[in-house]
């Protein structure tokens, strides 16, 4: 009973050592997460679970947007709905989470209104994850991305690369490039990096105002490292992609990347803090 | 204790992995408290002689370890004479356990071979392990697309071999929504935690499925061994449950099926 119980203090050991020696050291950030597919009949309540789980994996900011939608054609009525959603999610830990505005370029008009209501106006410090049935190199993302600039507010694009195709409307790192070109003040971060990243990685080098997040694929080892390589730690940022993600299975990519620590650093928060700190100055939040 | 039921020792066919040198994995296995890990090859998702990748995974896992690595050799039921393949994991190797790749080499579980090789496998007191997939089926490579398994005739078929012990692993996106109901009353089809997400998704699991039924695993080295240790930290699970998962459920079917 003795051995048994001196193995399992060894492990526990090793456990806490990946568990916590790591991230103590860090101050993270996640760009990237949605109330989507958490417990909880409310957005307080669904936010309580996330900074539960925040808590347990030394998380200190979450970045929300689009509610408990994942809808590829939201309707105007849905997109207030979502952002209303993650107005009250952030407004019950304000100082745990940042909002970040879900809009539609195919509803133009409603999307400059609801951007004003919720960053101009409102507690919203970014745009994102923007998913809609219009590629995001289409012309009507241009003044969506001008208000934004105008209100120092970075924008997060999905994008995939799927080997089987992807849905009518959905964007890759290549579109992403593209709408950056034509808006070279803007600051992009590339949702998944195309998620087929060995590619999107490549796609993403020329462009120097997108960053690439690597929430919401596998763990797979060498994604990081990968980014980390060819666009320099300054444009990687970490996100997971919960309630569709764990925090744990995205944050290990980067805590167990071979990368400096002062990269992982960059990479866990320290790119964020920089490119919110802007947004965030502006309306008086903590950086 | 801690258990690592889901790890694959040589080269990923695709990409170069930090701990594709067995002393590295190790190494990470140590450092994250791992006692025992079972081990497959990733040579065996495509070559053809599998009775020399099997010869090499005993050989590493001897070599590299001292006893942390058990190996669990595979066997293609579409091969010629694949039973010797079995037989040499059995009584040469005197493996515990064996890792199928049903979507790598092109049969269903619906195929009688398929129960002909359980029953087989459960004769010689083995384990059989059944990776549904071993990476996400929209990044694979455009010459090599892999489906993932339809573990649907599964529970009827463990049902009708009474000693049979069964592991899945990367299952998740084999089995969203209601599709992981039938397997609650399968007693003994087991599934590991590697590809699992969601928030505290190893404690929403164990709430859809005995936890008697849930294993560690990591998919390491494709995947950093730190997922499947985070997850587990982000579920603040019991400790009990902790322990079925860790140790208690594995060492339970490897004690069944050694001799």
């Amino acid at each position: 009973m003795l051995h048994r119980r001196a193995f399992l203090g060894s492990a526990a050991a090793g456990l806490a050592y990946l568990a916590h020696g790591q991230q103590a050291k860090f101050r993270i950030w996640d760009i990237h997460c949605h109330l989507y597919n958490t417990p909880g009949d409310t957005p307080e309540k669904k936010m309580e679970v996330l900074i539960r789980c925040a808590d347990r994996l030394g998380i200190e900011r979450l970045i929300l947007s689009q509610g408990y939608s994942s809808a590829l054609h939201p309707t105007p009525d849905q997109l207030r709905e979502e952002n209303d959603r993650v107005m009250r999610a952030v407004r019950a830990f304000p100082d745990r989470a940042f909002g970040s505005v879900y809009l539609s370029p195919s509803h133009l008009e409603f999307s400059l209104a609801e951007f004003d209501r919720c960053v101009r106006d409102g507690p919203m410090v970014g745009v994102g994850e923007l998913e809609a049935d219009k590629r995001c190199n289409s012309p009507e993302l241009d003044p969506i991305v001008e208000r934004a600039i105008a209100m120092h507010a970075p924008i997060v694009q999905h994008t995939w690369m799927k080997a089987d195709g992807n849905e009518p409307g959905e964007s890759t790192p290549y579109d992403l490039v593209e709408l950056a070109k034509r808006h070279p003040r803007a600051n992009f971060i590339c949702a998944h990096t195309g998620g087929d990243w060995e590619r999107g990685i490549r796609i993403l080098r020329e462009a120097k105002n997108v960053l690439a997040e690597v929430a919401g694929l596998d763990p797979v080892s060498g994604v990081v490292e990968m980014a980390v390589r060819e666009l320099g730690a300054e444009r990687v940022v970490y996100g997971s992609d919960v309630g569709g993600r764990s925090f744990a299975s995205q944050a290990a990519k980067v805590l167990g990347a071979g990368i400096p620590d002062s990269a992982k650093e960059l990479v866990l928060g320290g790119n964020l803090r920089r490119l919110f700190a802007p947004a965030l100055r502006a309306k008086g939040y903590p950086v | 204790m801690i258990t690592d039921t889901n790890v694959t020792l040589s080269r990923w066919p695709f990409r170069r992995l930090d701990a594709e040198e067995t002393p590295v994995l190790v190494a990470q296995l140590r450092q994250a408290g791992v006692t025992q890990a079972w081990a497959s090859s990733f040579d065996a998702l495509l070559h053809r002689d599998i009775g020399s990748v099997n010869a090499r995974l005993a050989d590493e896992c001897r070599r590299h370890g001292s006893g942390l690595l058990l190996p669990f050799g595979a066997v293609n039921p579409k091969l010629p004479d694949w039973q010797e393949d079995l037989r040499r994991c059995a009584e040469d190797f005197r493996m515990a356990g064996i890792r199928l790749y049903p979507n790598y080499h092109g049969y269903a579980l619906a195929d009688p071979v398929f129960t002909e090789l359980l029953r087989l496998a459960t004769g010689y007191r083995m384990a059989v392990q059944i990776a549904v997939s071993v990476e996400d089926v929209r990044t694979q490579h455009p010459l090599v697309r892999v489906p993932l398994v339809d573990l649907a005739p599964l529970p009827e078929t463990v049902e009708r071999i009474p000693e049979a012990r069964v592991v899945v692993l990367n299952w998740w996106s084999a089995l969203r929504g209601d599709k992981l109901r039938p397997f609650a009353n399968a007693t003994r089809i087991y599934f590991d935690i590697a590809t699992v997400e969601g928030v505290e998704g190893i404690a929403r699991l164990a709430e859809r499925l005995p936890p008697g039924l849930i294993l560690f695993g990591t998919n390491a080295p494709l995947f950093s061994l730190q997922s499947a240790v985070l997850k587990m930290q982000e579920s603040g699970l019991a400790e009990a449950t902790k322990r079925l998962i860790f140790e208690t459920n594995a060492s339970g079917i490897t004690r069944r099926t050694q001799p």
